[in-house]
C-alpha cells in the first residue's frame, strides 16, 4: 500500500507545480459552457424576411399588421417589403433576407369565399434553425389570423395545455452535465494518456521499474493519482460550472456530495479506461491523436449536446456502451431535476462495473518489462 | 559466490542480436566496467540484469539470485542508474529520493537518517530543497547516484553515468563513485564508452562489441596484453623506397603502419625503439619532420580487439527527445 500512496504522492506534487494542467482540464470546460451554452441556448431573433403583397387588400393587410407586432415584440423576424415577387427571391438567394412571405393576388377574395385561402413562406432551408424558427412563428400567427372577427362566447376546439416539471432549463444548463463529464475527460487524457506516455517515454518508468513494486501496485497508483486530479476537474465544474449557467441552489451541499459521488465514479472510469487504452503505447504521438477522435466518440453520442433518441441505429450503440453517457445521464438528474441517489443508481453501477473491467484488464496487459 | 554471474546470456530483437551469448562473473567490491561504442549491447546487458528486460537464453544470477525467477529479490538487492536523466524536475532532491525510499518501503526515521547522508555523501545538501529543473547536468546526475543508493543496496548499476557532462564533473562523478564504494562496500557495474573513465575507474574492463565479449581483464593487463606497449608516430621529410621495412626490422618493434610519410610504429620498448630509429634515419640521410612516443591506451586495445576505431558518440534518437512531450519545466 505504501507503494501506491508514493505514486500517488509524486503524481499530485507534480501537478501541483504544474498549475497549466490545472488549468487546462479546468478552463477549457468552462469555456465550452459559456460558448456553447450561448451559441446555442438563445431564441433566434432579427432575422430579415422579405414580404410581397401582391394582393393589396383588407385580409392582407391584417398579416401586416401582425408583422409589424411580431417585429416589435418577439422581434423573431423583421418584415421588409418588396414591390415584386422576384426581386425579394433574387435577395433570399444572395443572402440578403432569410426567407420571403408572399400574399397571392386573389387571397383576400379566397377569403372571403372560404375558398382555401393560402399564403407561402419560401425559405433558406441551408440553415434549418433559422428556417424553422421562421416556421414555427408564421405558424403561430395562423390561429389569430384564421380566428373569425367576433368569436363566440365558448369554443368547442381543443387546446393543450402543457405542464412543466421543472423551472425552465436553458440550454447552458442542459449542457452542463455534458461539460462536467467533458472536464473529467480532459483530466483523464492528460493525466492518464499524455503525461503516462511522456513520463514513459522520458524513462521516468524505468526508475519505478527497478523497485520491487508490483503491477498492480503501479497501476493502482497511477489510476488513484489520476482520479484525484480528475476529481478536482470535476468538482470545479460542479460548482462554478453550476453557479455560471444559473442551476438554482448551486451550492446545496446535499446535491454537491451526490455530484462528487457520481464525480468520482466518472474519473474512475475514464482514468481506467485511458490507461487500458495505454497501456502498450510508447510513442508520445498517439494519446495526442487520438485525443480528438476519442472526445468524438465519446463526447457526442452520449446525448450531452442532443438527445440520443433521435441517434441512427448505430450511433445509439455507442451511447449503450460509453461510460459517458451513463456519467451524463446522471448528472442531468442530479443537476438538473435534484433527484437522490436512486434515480442514478443504475449510472454509478455501470461506471463502476466499467471501472472493475477496464483496471483488470489494464493490470493484465501491462507489461513489466521495457 | 561471485556478486554477479552470468552464463551465455543472450538477448535477440527478432532477427538482430543485441547480446550474443556473454558470460563473465563480478566478484564483489570490484568496479565492473563494461566498454563499448554505441550499439555494442551495454545498455541491453544492464537491462536484463536488472530485470528490465528478459532474455531470450542463457541466464544470469546477482547477488545469488536469478534474473528471471527471482527478479523481485534482484530489485531489492540493486541499484540503478538508467542512462536517460529520469529525476522529477518538478520536485526538490529531498522529494525524489523521498518517493524512491517510499518504493522501496524504508520507515520515516531511518528515511531520513539516509536521505540527509546521501545527500551529504553527493554534496548537494545545501540544495536539498531546490526544484530539480535548477540543477545542472552534473548536479542531476549526482541526486540519481543518490536516489539508486536510497535503499542502501548492495549491487550498482550505471548506465553512462557520465555520458553528456563536462570533464569537471565527470571527474567529480567518478571520485564519488571512487568513495561511494569504498565506504558502503558496494559492487559497481558501469557502463561507459569513455576509454579514460574506464581506465581510471574500473579494477576490471570487459570490451563488448556487437554483443559479443571481445576482452577482459583489468585497464593494466588488457594494456599490456596488446603488442607494442608504446606508439611512436614519426613524420619524415623523405621517405626511400623499402623504409616501412627498415623500421619494421628496428629492435623492438611489434608493427609498422603508415600513411604517406607519417608512420606508427608500436613498440615494446619505446625509449629504445626511439633511438635506434634516430640513428637509423641519420645513417639514411633521412630527415625526421615531428616524433611523438604515446603509453598505450584504452583505445589502442579496444582497436586491437576490435578491429576498428571506436565509434563517435552520437545518441540514437529516443522518445524523450520527441518534440510532442509535454514540456513541463
Amino acid at each position: 500500500m505504501h507503494r501506491i500512496w508514493a505514486i500517488i504522492e509524486r503524481d499530485l506534487r507534480r501537478f501541483r507545480r504544474s498549475p497549466v494542467l490545472v488549468m487546462m482540464s479546468v478552463f477549457m470546460p468552462l469555456v465550452q459552457l459559456v460558448v456553447l451554452g450561448y451559441a446555442f441556448g438563445g431564441k433566434i431573433k432579427n432575422l430579415q424576411v422579405g414580404v410581397v403583397d401582391e394582393d393589396h387588400q383588407v385580409p392582407a393587410i391584417r398579416w401586416h399588421e401582425m408583422f409589424q407586432a411580431l417585429a416589435a415584440n418577439a422581434k423573431t423576424f423583421t418584415p421588409i417589403y418588396y414591390s415584386d415577387r422576384q426581386s425579394a427571391l433574387n435577395d433570399l438567394r444572395n443572402g440578403k433576407i432569410n426567407g420571403v412571405i408572399d400574399v397571392p393576388p386573389e387571397f383576400s377574395r379566397k377569403v372571403l369565399a372560404g375558398a382555401n385561402p393560402r399564403i407561402a413562406l419560401i425559405e433558406d432551408n441551408t440553415d434549418q434553425f433559422a428556417s424553422s424558427a421562421l416556421e414555427g412563428s408564421v405558424n403561430a400567427m395562423l390561429p389569430a389570423a384564421n380566428a373569425p372577427a367576433t368569436p363566440g362566447r365558448t369554443s368547442a376546439n381543443v387546446t393543450l395545455s402543457v405542464v412543466e416539471v421543472y423551472p425552465y432549463v436553458p440550454y447552458i444548463q442542459f449542457l452542463l452535465p455534458g461539460v462536467i463529464v467533458l472536464a473529467v475527460f480532459i483530466s483523464a487524457m492528460i493525466g492518464g494518456g499524455i503525461i503516462f506516455i511522456d513520463d514513459k517515454a522520458r524513462g521516468l518508468h524505468e526508475g519505478y521499474l527497478v523497485t520491487p513494486i508490483r503491477k498492480y501496485e503501479l497501476i493502482f497508483g497511477f489510476t488513484l493519482a489520476g482520479t484525484a486530479k480528475a476529481i478536482i476537474a470535476g468538482v470545479v465544474l460542479i460548482t462554478v460550472g453550476s453557479i455560471i449557467a444559473g442551476i438554482p441552489d448551486p451550492l446545496n451541499p446535499l446535491r454537491l456530495a451526490r455530484m462528487l459521488l457520481l464525480v468520482v465514479a466518472t474519473a474512475l472510469a475514464l482514468i481506467t479506461m485511458m490507461f487500458l487504452l495505454m497501456v502498450r503505447v510508447s510513442d508520445p504521438l498517439v494519446p495526442r491523436a487520438v485525443f480528438g477522435m476519442l472526445n468524438t466518440v465519446l463526447y457526442f453520442p452520449s446525448g450531452a449536446v442532443y438527445p440520443t433518441q433521435s441517434f441512427p441505429r448505430w450511433m445509439q450503440f455507442i451511447s449503450v456502451i460509453d461510460p459517458f453517457s451513463y456519467a451524463v445521464h446522471g448528472f442531468k438528474q442530479l443537476a438538473l431535476k435534484n433527484t437522490g441517489l436512486m434515480a442514478v443508481s443504475g449510472d454509478l453501477l455501470f461506471l463502476f462495473g466499467f471501472t472493475a473491467v477496464a483496471i483488470t484488464a489494464a493490470t493484465l496487459l501491462f507489461r513489466r518489462t521495457l | 559466490m561471485f556478486d554477479i554471474e552470468v552464463n551465455n546470456l543472450t538477448k535477440r530483437f527478432g532477427d538482430f542480436t543485441a547480446v550474443d551469448a556473454l558470460t563473465f562473473t563480478v566478484e564483489h567490491g570490484e568496479i565492473f566496467g563494461l566498454l563499448g561504442p554505441n550499439g555494442a549491447g551495454k545498455s541491453t546487458l544492464i537491462r536484463m540484469l536488472t530485470t528490465l528486460v528478459p532474455p531470450t537464453s542463457g541466464t544470469a544470477r546477482v547477488n545469488g539470485f536469478d534474473i528471471a525467477r527471482q527478479a523481485n529479490d534482484v530489485r531489492q538487492s540493486i541499484g540503478v542508474i538508467p542512462q536517460a536523466m529520469t529525476s522529477d524536475l518538478e520536485l526538490s532532491a529531498v522529494e525524489n529520493l523521498t518517493i524512491f525510499a517510499k518504493l522501496y518501503g524504508i520507515g520515516r526515521e531511518r528515511r531520513k537518517r539516509t536521505i540527509a547522508q546521501l545527500l551529504k555523501d553527493v554534496d548537494l545538501t545545501q540544495w536539498a530543497d531546490k526544484p530539480v529543473k535548477m540543477f545542472s547536468g552534473g548536479m542531476r546526475r549526482r541526486l540519481e547516484i543518490a536516489r539508486g543508493l536510497v535503499h542502501e543496496p548492495k549491487i550498482f548499476f550505471l548506465d553512462e553515468p557520465t555520458t553528456g557532462l563536462d570533464p569537471v564533473s565527470r571527474v567529480a562523478v567518478w571520485e564519488m563513485l571512487a568513495r561511494l564504494k569504498r565506504e558502503r562496500d558496494l559492487t559497481i557495474l558501469v557502463t561507459t564508452h569513455y576509454m579514460d573513465e574506464a581506465d581510471k575507474l574500473c579494477d576490471r574492463v570487459a570490451i563488448v562489441d556487437h554483443g559479443k565479449l571481445a576482452a577482459l581483464d583489468s585497464p593494466l593487463k588488457l594494456k599490456s596484453s596488446i603488442p607494442g606497449k608504446n606508439i611512436l608516430e614519426v613524420s619524415f621529410g623523405n621517405v626511400p623506397a623499402g623504409w616501412a621495412q627498415t623500421l619494421n626490422a628496428l629492435p623492438d618493434v611489434a608493427e609498422v603502419k603508415s600513411e604517406d610519410n607519417i608512420f606508427r610504429i608500436s613498440s615494446n620498448n619505446g625509449p629504445r625503439t626511439t633511438v635506434e630509429l634516430l640513428q637509423a634515419a641519420r645513417n639514411a640521410d633521412v630527415s625526421v619532420a615531428s616524433l611523438s612516443v604515446q603509453s598505450t591506451t584504452l583505445d589502442d586495445v579496444f582497436v586491437h580487439y576490435t578491429g576498428h576505431q571506436l565509434r563517435d558518440a552520437l545518441q540514437a534518437p529516443n522518445a524523450a527527445e520527441s518534440p510532442f512531450i509535454f514540456n513541463r519545466g
